[in-house]
């Protein structure tokens, strides 16, 4: 009986489990950002072989170019659509919305200002153009054409 | 024997793992990863009103234009070529190796170094004027838009090989801004044509 009892395997303690799920949440911690706004428009970056990384993310405001989400499409059509922060606009709001965005930034850091521009890659140049020439005319001249790296053609 | 039955017992820790794993949840569909990249630009600025137009215009060979159509055709100098053709030829425009009359012209330029030397390098005033019309497609236009980012990023590259011996990524800010002003990336984006006219 004694002998039968030592046989029985024991079980594996499970003590360090959260040391582990600790380390992987630290990882995605330190490595992640919050999400800051409901992405309304479908896009797909095109391929680009020489990227560069956008430094600092508080100082990048996001244009979305595409097509409209498929529950909103009901309501916007299928043409694209340029979103700023949470709503779709045109490209006449770019100047204010740059304003407002440089308003939040520290005097010392609006002139590092970029402005990241993720079109779908089926887009036109016609609303890309609207949108560079409201970018001039709002004195945001950094721009970033988002893409995705590749490795080339 | 009062004294053991006193000791507090141990806290149950099984449910810290229940917890841990919640909290990397929230932070998996609360966050996004750091991705973001790009093509860096900057847009040229509005010109001023008073401005006469014949003060910007370069000269006819500092130009080099690069055109595409709506059917994602390049035309580079009157010329349609390849875009697999058009590193070689744009780099061949910015470099002018052997000076020639149609080809950019070059300005000596003195550049001061970190030690605080100067440095005398013929910086080319060449132009590459990108233009587009209005049903150009977006791809397109980033696919040419990394051609001749390439175009600059290899001359950097063979620059900075030359003069500090180091690739341009391993070359300190100092070090790089010498670079960046010896070849200055010098692409122009213009409004886009009117897909009639030509």
């Amino acid at each position: 009986m004694k002998k039968k009892g030592n046989k029985e395997l024991p079980a594996i303690s499970t003590a360090s489990l959260p040391d582990v799920i600790f380390m992987i949440l630290f990882f995605f911690m330190v490595s992640t950002t919050m999400r800051e706004q409901e992405v309304l428009v479908r896009y797909k970056l095109p391929n680009a072989t020489e990227v560069q990384k956008l430094e600092k993310k508080s100082l990048v405001s996001y244009i979305h170019i595409g097509v409209p989400v498929a529950h909103m499409q009901a309501r916007y059509g299928t043409a694209p659509k340029i979103q700023l922060n949470d709503t779709y606009k045109t490209a006449k709001d770019i100047g204010d919305f740059i304003a407002a965005e440089r308003d939040q930034l520290n005097e010392s850091d609006r002139a590092q200002m970029t402005t990241s521009i993720k079109a779908d890659k089926e887009t036109k140049m016609g609303i890309i153009t609207d949108v560079k020439q409201e970018l001039r005319r709002a004195n945001a001249l950094k721009i970033s054409y988002a893409a995705v790296e590749s490795e080339g053609y | 024997m009062a004294g053991n039955k006193r000791k507090t017992p141990d806290i149950n820790a099984s449910s810290q793992a229940d917890i841990a794993f919640l909290l990397l949840v929230f932070f998996l569909v609360a966050t996004t990863m750091n991705t973001d990249k790009g093509i860096s630009r900057v847009l040229p600025p509005i010109p001023p009103e008073d401005v006469k137009v014949e003060d910007q215009k370069q000269k006819e060979r500092n130009v080099l234009l690069v055109f595409v159509n709506g059917a994602g055709q390049l035309m580079v100098a009157d010329e349609m070529i390849d875009i697999r053709q058009l590193k070689d030829r744009a780099k061949e425009f910015v470099l002018n190796v052997n000076d020639d009359e149609s080809m950019p012209e070059k300005e000596d330029e003195e550049i001061e170094m970190p030690d605080g030397s100067k440095w005398t390098y013929p910086v080319s005033k060449g132009v590459i004027s990108l233009q587009t019309t209005r049903d150009t497609g977006y791809e397109t236009y980033i696919m040419v838009q990394n051609e001749l980012t390439r175009v600059f990023n290899e001359i950097r590259e063979d620059v900075s090989m030359q003069k500090f011996g180091k690739s341009f990524g391993e070359l300190a800010e100092d070090e790089r801004k010498v670079i960046t002003t010896a070849v200055p990336q010098k692409i122009s984006e213009a409004e886009p044509r009117k897909a009639i006219k030509k």
